[in-house]
Parts: structure tokens; C-alpha cells; sequence
């Protein structure tokens, strides 16, 4: 029954979605084997995540139900799943696609938001406060070369990541 | 002499001082020659890469073109910085679309990306350029009776179509690191677990979760510190435990030290000089181990 339930509502237009980004083109590949779920680690400690899961809703189509949930901000990161998947797909990157679509829609978790302010104001994620810098020849440490952050913000311009932040600035 | 154009990134020069400075000092007293290059940027790791891939990929290639420029190849100390640049490195080396269309990006700030450079991890620059035995002679403080949980993190290892250090899932270059520094290396459970670090700030629940299961192992297996190679690792297990102290009552006591500390200890640098204050859990019983 479920099954028939899946054919009836598959929405072929988001996995295409994902496959023309350059993270999310090896999904169909995926047969639902599981691997990736057991071998992530934070699928073993909350119910909130299931990389499996993430991956069949979006061949499904569930674009809304994906791009707006928590699931996607869970992923840790760590490649286990794409070192292991016997399909070769790309799981990680597949959620960092679905992770550009969530952000371009206004779906942003705050610290997300403040890595692009960060980014755009200081060329960095992390700043290095003034204190921090002044203190570097006391330490015997060399002084700290200057950010490149004016190409930094031509680049940010070009690939319209400002317009992203602009349109974050917007929702918030 | 070897040199190298030094990837130094953002958390490094921001928050660890004993990660900047037992990494040069070490890699002085190896003969590998650091070059500080002007107008680097963020490195754009996976946090930027889950708000804009090609942004991103374009960042990072941005950077490598500053080492072509000084035709030097880049090494990193933290392993988001040797993610993120290798991932961009072997992806445009391998695609000329790729490659043309984040050079049309790339022109606006006036440059091109040629691939025509290298990024290595520090480790690779020990094993590679200085080698193990060279190494082994140059240590003057063994750190004899310490034993040592070596802790590769996620991106030092993965993804290994990319970073390339060692097998993804038998690795064995820190071990053999720690052990040239006259060390034990032991072995714990789940050792090439994540640590949690980059749902910090996201889910900070889940992100302690994995950071004590990993101080739990490592404390039953009777280590006396965890070796770390990322500055991410080193917050999310060091700053970690006060967090675990507070939210589960469990006191690990355990000190967090990256291998570049390990290393200024035994080629002898005087601990005074290595900002050790940095560390929240303190790491005094090694350093009277390696006295």
C-alpha cells in the first residue's frame, strides 16, 4: 500500500532540481540500502535525522517537507555515508544542495545567517578581534597579514551570495 | 629549505594561540619554512558550503591562487581549511567546465585559477618533506609513558576522493606520529567518530552527545590526553567538557592537545612559549611527562 502511495505522488521535478546542482546529481542512484544511515552518527543518537530518509523524501518530491524541516541542518558533516554508500552517491553533498535551496527560500537557522554576515563584513567566519591581533607580538607570534576581503566581497557579488544575504536580511 | 605559503584560516588566529604557535615552531625546527601571504580569506568550509556551493568553491580556488601567484604550495593546520581547499583543488583540476566557469567568477577580483599547486595537510609535510626517521632523531624530549588517543577528526581523512591523507577508514599516519615522539599510541572505540564539532551553535545537544562518547572511550581506554589535528575538534572536546561538566554533572578531566603541541614538547620548546594557558582543561601532567 505504501508503495502505491509513493508512485502516486512522485514529484520528479525536485529530484531534477537536485541532480542540475552540481551536489545532488548522483541521487537517483540511491536503492534505499541503509548504509548511510548506519553509518552516521548522529542518525544513532536522535530520530531527527536519517540520511536514508532525507534522500527518499527528496526522490519522492517532498520538496517542502524537506527543505523547510530540521532534518538537513542535522547532518554532521563527516562523509561517513558518501565514503560508504555503494552506489557512490553523494549524500553529504546532496544535503549541502538541499541546504543552498532551504537558504535561497529564506529557511536559515540563525548561525547560518551569521557565518554570511560574517563572511561578507570581515572575509572571515570566525573574526579575529583587534585585542586578539595586538596581543600576536607578545606571544612571539608574526603580525597577521591583511584579508583579502575586498576580492572576497567581488566574488561574493559575482556568485550572488549578497543578494542571498540581502533577501535573508528581508525574511529576518 | 622547504617552504611553504601557510593556509592559516580564521579559528586559528582568532582563538588558538597554542595550535599557531607549536605549529610554527615545530615546522621552524623541522626546516620547513611557513610563507604568510597577504589578502587570504576564509577558506569557505562546510558552513559556507551549505549556503552557497560554487560560492564556495569559488572562495576557496580564490585562495589557492594566491599560492600560485607566490608559486608555492599551501599548507594547512586545520582540517575545514584542508577540505575545503583540497575539495576545490581536485574538483577544478578534474573539470575544465568547472574550472572555466569559476574562472569567469574569479576574474572579477582578477584572478585565475591555473591548478597548478598542491594542498597538504602538516602531517603529509612531516612524513613527506621531514620524514619519520629525520624525525625521530630530531626529538629531545621523548614523551616517554604518555599514552595517547589519537583523534583524526572527520575532514582530515574524508572525503578521501579529495584529502587524500590516508585510508579513510584505517588510518594510520597520527598513530605513527605520535609514536616517533617516543609516545604510546592506544587504541578506543569508535575512534574515527566525529566529534560533534560543526553542529555546535546548531544543535548543541547533539554536538555534546558525540564529544562525550568520544571523551568516554578515550577515558576508559585509560588515555592520558587526545591528540587533536582540527581547530573544530579542539573546541568541541576541550570547551566541550566544561558543557558536559555543567549539563551532564560528568567530569573527564581529560586534556585536549593538538599534535603540534605533542611535537613543540619533544623537539624540546620551552612550554612557556607555547600559550598552553589557551587550554580550558589543562594539560600540566603532560608537559611534567615531557620534562
Amino acid at each position: 500500500m505504501q508503495y502505491l502511495e509513493e508512485e502516486k505522488s512522485v514529484n520528479l521535478t525536485f529530484s531534477d532540481e537536485l541532480r542540475q546542482k552540481m551536489l545532488g546529481e548522483t541521487i537517483n542512484l540511491c536503492y534505499q540500502c541503509g548504509t548511510c544511515a548506519s553509518s552516521c552518527p548522529v542518525a544513532k543518537i536522535t530520530p531527527s535525522f536519517n540520511p536514508r530518509e532525507v534522500i527518499k523524501l527528496s526522490l519522492l518530491g517532498k520538496r517542502d517537507e524537506v527543505i523547510s524541516g530540521e532534518a538537513i541542518w542535522l547532518c554532521c558533516s563527516c562523509y561517513n555515508c558518501d565514503e560508504r554508500c555503494p552506489q557512490k552517491v553523494a549524500i553529504s553533498l546532496a544535503m549541502y544542495a538541499l541546504r543552498n535551496i532551504a537558504f535561497r527560500e529564506g529557511y536559515i537557522p540563525n548561525i547560518y545567517s551569521e557565518f554570511a554576515s560574517a563572511i561578507s563584513n570581515d572575509g572571515r567566519i570566525v573574526k579575529v578581534s583587534k585585542f586578539i591581533e595586538k596581543k600576536r607580538p607578545t606571544r612571539g607570534l608574526p603580525p597577521l597579514q591583511p584579508t583579502g576581503v575586498d576580492a572576497l566581497r567581488k566574488i561574493l557579488s559575482a556568485t550572488g551570495f549578497n543578494k542571498l544575504q540581502l533577501k535573508e536580511e528581508e525574511t529576518s | 629549505m622547504t617552504r611553504y605559503a601557510l593556509f592559516l584560516g580564521c579559528t586559528i588566529p582568532a582563538r588558538q594561540p597554542n595550535y599557531e604557535l607549536s605549529a610554527r615552531k615545530a615546522l621552524a625546527k623541522l626546516g620547513v619554512k611557513l610563507v604568510d601571504l597577504e589578502n587570504m580569506t576564509c577558506c569557505a568550509p562546510p558552513p559556507v558550503q551549505s549556503i552557497d556551493y560554487e560560492t564556495s568553491f569559488a572562495i576557496a580556488a580564490y585562495n589557492i591562487c594566491l599560492a600560485e601567484e607566490a608559486d608555492l604550495d599551501l599548507i594547512t593546520l586545520c582540517s575545514g581549511c584542508f577540505e575545503s581547499l583540497s575539495v576545490a583543488n581536485v574538483g577544478l583540476k578534474a573539470s575544465e567546465k568547472l574550472k572555466a566557469k569559476i574562472n569567469r567568477t574569479l576574474s572579477r577580483a582578477g584572478k585565475e585559477f591555473l591548478g597548478s599547486k598542491e594542498v597538504k595537510h602538516y602531517l603529509q609535510v612531516l612524513v613527506e618533506d621531514v620524514g619519520i626517521e629525520n624525525l625521530k632523531q630530531k626529538v629531545s624530549k621523548p614523551l616517554s609513558s604518555l599514552k595517547v588517543a589519537a583523534f583524526y577528526g572527520c575532514h582530515a581523512l574524508r572525503p578521501s576522493g579529495s584529502v587524500r591523507l590516508d585510508d579513510p577508514e584505517r588510518p594510520s599516519i597520527l598513530e605513527n606520529l605520535i609514536e616517533a615522539l617516543g609516545a604510546e599510541s592506544i587504541e578506543y572505540r569508535n575512534k574515527l567518530k566525529c566529534c560533534g564539532g560543526l553542529l555546535r551553535g546548531y544543535s548543541d545537544e547533539i554536538a555534546l552527545d558525540l564529544a562525550r562518547e568520544k571523551l568516554a572511550n578515550t577515558s576508559k581506554a585509560g588515555a592520558d590526553c587526545i591528540a587533536t589535528l582540527c581547530p573544530f575538534c579542539f573546541v568541541a572536546l576541550d570547551i566541550g567538557q566544561l558543557q558536559i561538566r555543567s549539563k551532564f554533572n560528568e567530569v573527564y578531566n581529560m586534556p585536549i592537545i593538538h599534535y603540534s603541541e605533542l611535537l613543540s614538547l619533544a623537539l624540546g620548546v620551552d612550554p612557556k612559549e607555547l600559550a598552553l594557558e589557551t587550554h580550558k582543561v589543562k594539560v600540566d601532567k603532560i608537559i611534567s611527562k615531557s620534562l
